[in-house]
């Protein structure tokens, strides 16, 4: 399934969890906040949240700024 | 130094320090140890999926060091809510340093979006800490939503020239009469500059660019230390008032007798 990561396509198994999202770009240990569609979704739910084809997801982390 | 409290929480360095334009991470984590800051500020940032980044949070000790995340880039109140809204859902806090700048070339705040802003984040719970302007009716505004700090600036982002209008400042400071802190944000040049801020009766001052693009990092974060160290005991020990008439400081009798 297509899915719309951070403004680019990306193609994951069908039924792909946010948690295997992240793992397959080596961000599970990472402190990221995940928004799905417009929704943020509590880190907890990272495991159970299915994606589904087409979701827009933002994936955002701390950088530095003043 | 006396501590420097915010919504509750106590600190006792009154200098929070950026963590943007270091040249590098290992330089930046050295210039927050030198500065003695505990409160740092922090962006947020898509992830860069296409190529591995190294982690900000790497160089920075959550155990030391309290994360303030800004919502830095946002041009409107809505965007500064979401951004302040996936910064909670990062799981560090719920404090944002509300930023809403919607021209990139100016840099200047738009208070009427911060204050609309300001409303929903306190609403939701927030603990927010505005960047505005040095007007006093925008610092009211926020004072009376319930911000956690008024932070007016010196003058633009990233320029170093200080504090060209310091009675603006002040009469924000009585305006707040020490409800809230206020925080002298943005424009810090120089040691001289936060030395001035505390003078004026802030209650602490933020700096990122001044020391971040210094010759050297880690001795201007010492060195800008010092200088809020030096202007809030000054500020305690209560300056004199400025005269236009002098007064010598040398007794004027028992001088010598003149020679016949």
């Amino acid at each position: 399934m297509n899915v719309l990561v951070n403004g680019k396509s990306r193609d994951l198994p069908d039924g792909s969890t946010v948690l295997a999202l992240l793992e397959r770009f080596d961000l599970a240990g990472e402190r990221v906040a995940v928004e799905v569609n417009g929704h943020i979704l509590d880190r907890g739910a990272f495991a159970q949240h299915a994606l589904s084809e087409g979701d827009v997801v933002e994936v955002v982390r701390f950088v530095g700024g003043g | 130094m006396d501590e420097l409290v915010i919504a509750g929480r106590r600190f006792r360095s009154r200098l929070m320090l950026g963590t943007g334009k270091y040249r590098t991470f290992e330089e930046m984590r050295q210039a927050l140890d030198a500065s003695g800051a505990e409160i740092v500020t922090v962006a947020v940032r898509r992830v860069n999926l296409d190529e591995r980044e190294e982690s900000l949070l790497a160089y920075i000790d959550l155990d030391r060091y309290f994360l303030l995340p800004n919502t830095a880039g946002c041009h409107t109140a809505e965007e500064a809510v979401r951004t302040a809204r996936l910064a909670r859902a990062a799981g560090l806090s719920n404090w944002v340093k509300l930023e809403v700048i919607p021209d990139d070339g100016t840099l200047l705040p738009d208070p009427v979006a911060t204050v609309e802003a300001a409303k929903i984040l306190v609403s939701e719970g927030f603990v927010v800490l505005p960047y505005t302007t040095d007007d006093h009716t925008v610092a009211k505004r926020l004072l009376d939503i319930g911000c956690a700090t008024i932070m007016p600036y010196g003058s633009a982002i990233g320029t170093g020239q200080g504090l060209p209008n310091p009675e603006r400042l002040k009469r924000i400071i009585d305006l707040v009469g020490g409800r809230v802190p206020v925080v002298i944000d943005a424009g810090i040049g120089a040691p001289s500059d936060a030395a001035l801020a505390m003078e004026l009766g802030a209650d602490a001052v933020l700096v990122n660019t001044a020391i971040a693009k210094a010759g050297n990092p880690v001795a201007m974060a010492r060195a800008m230390a010092l200088g809020v160290e030096a202007g809030r005991m000054a500020y305690r020990a209560g300056r004199i008032p400025k005269s236009d008439v002098p007064s010598p400081s040398s007794p004027i009798e028992g001088l010598v007798g003149g020679v016949k």
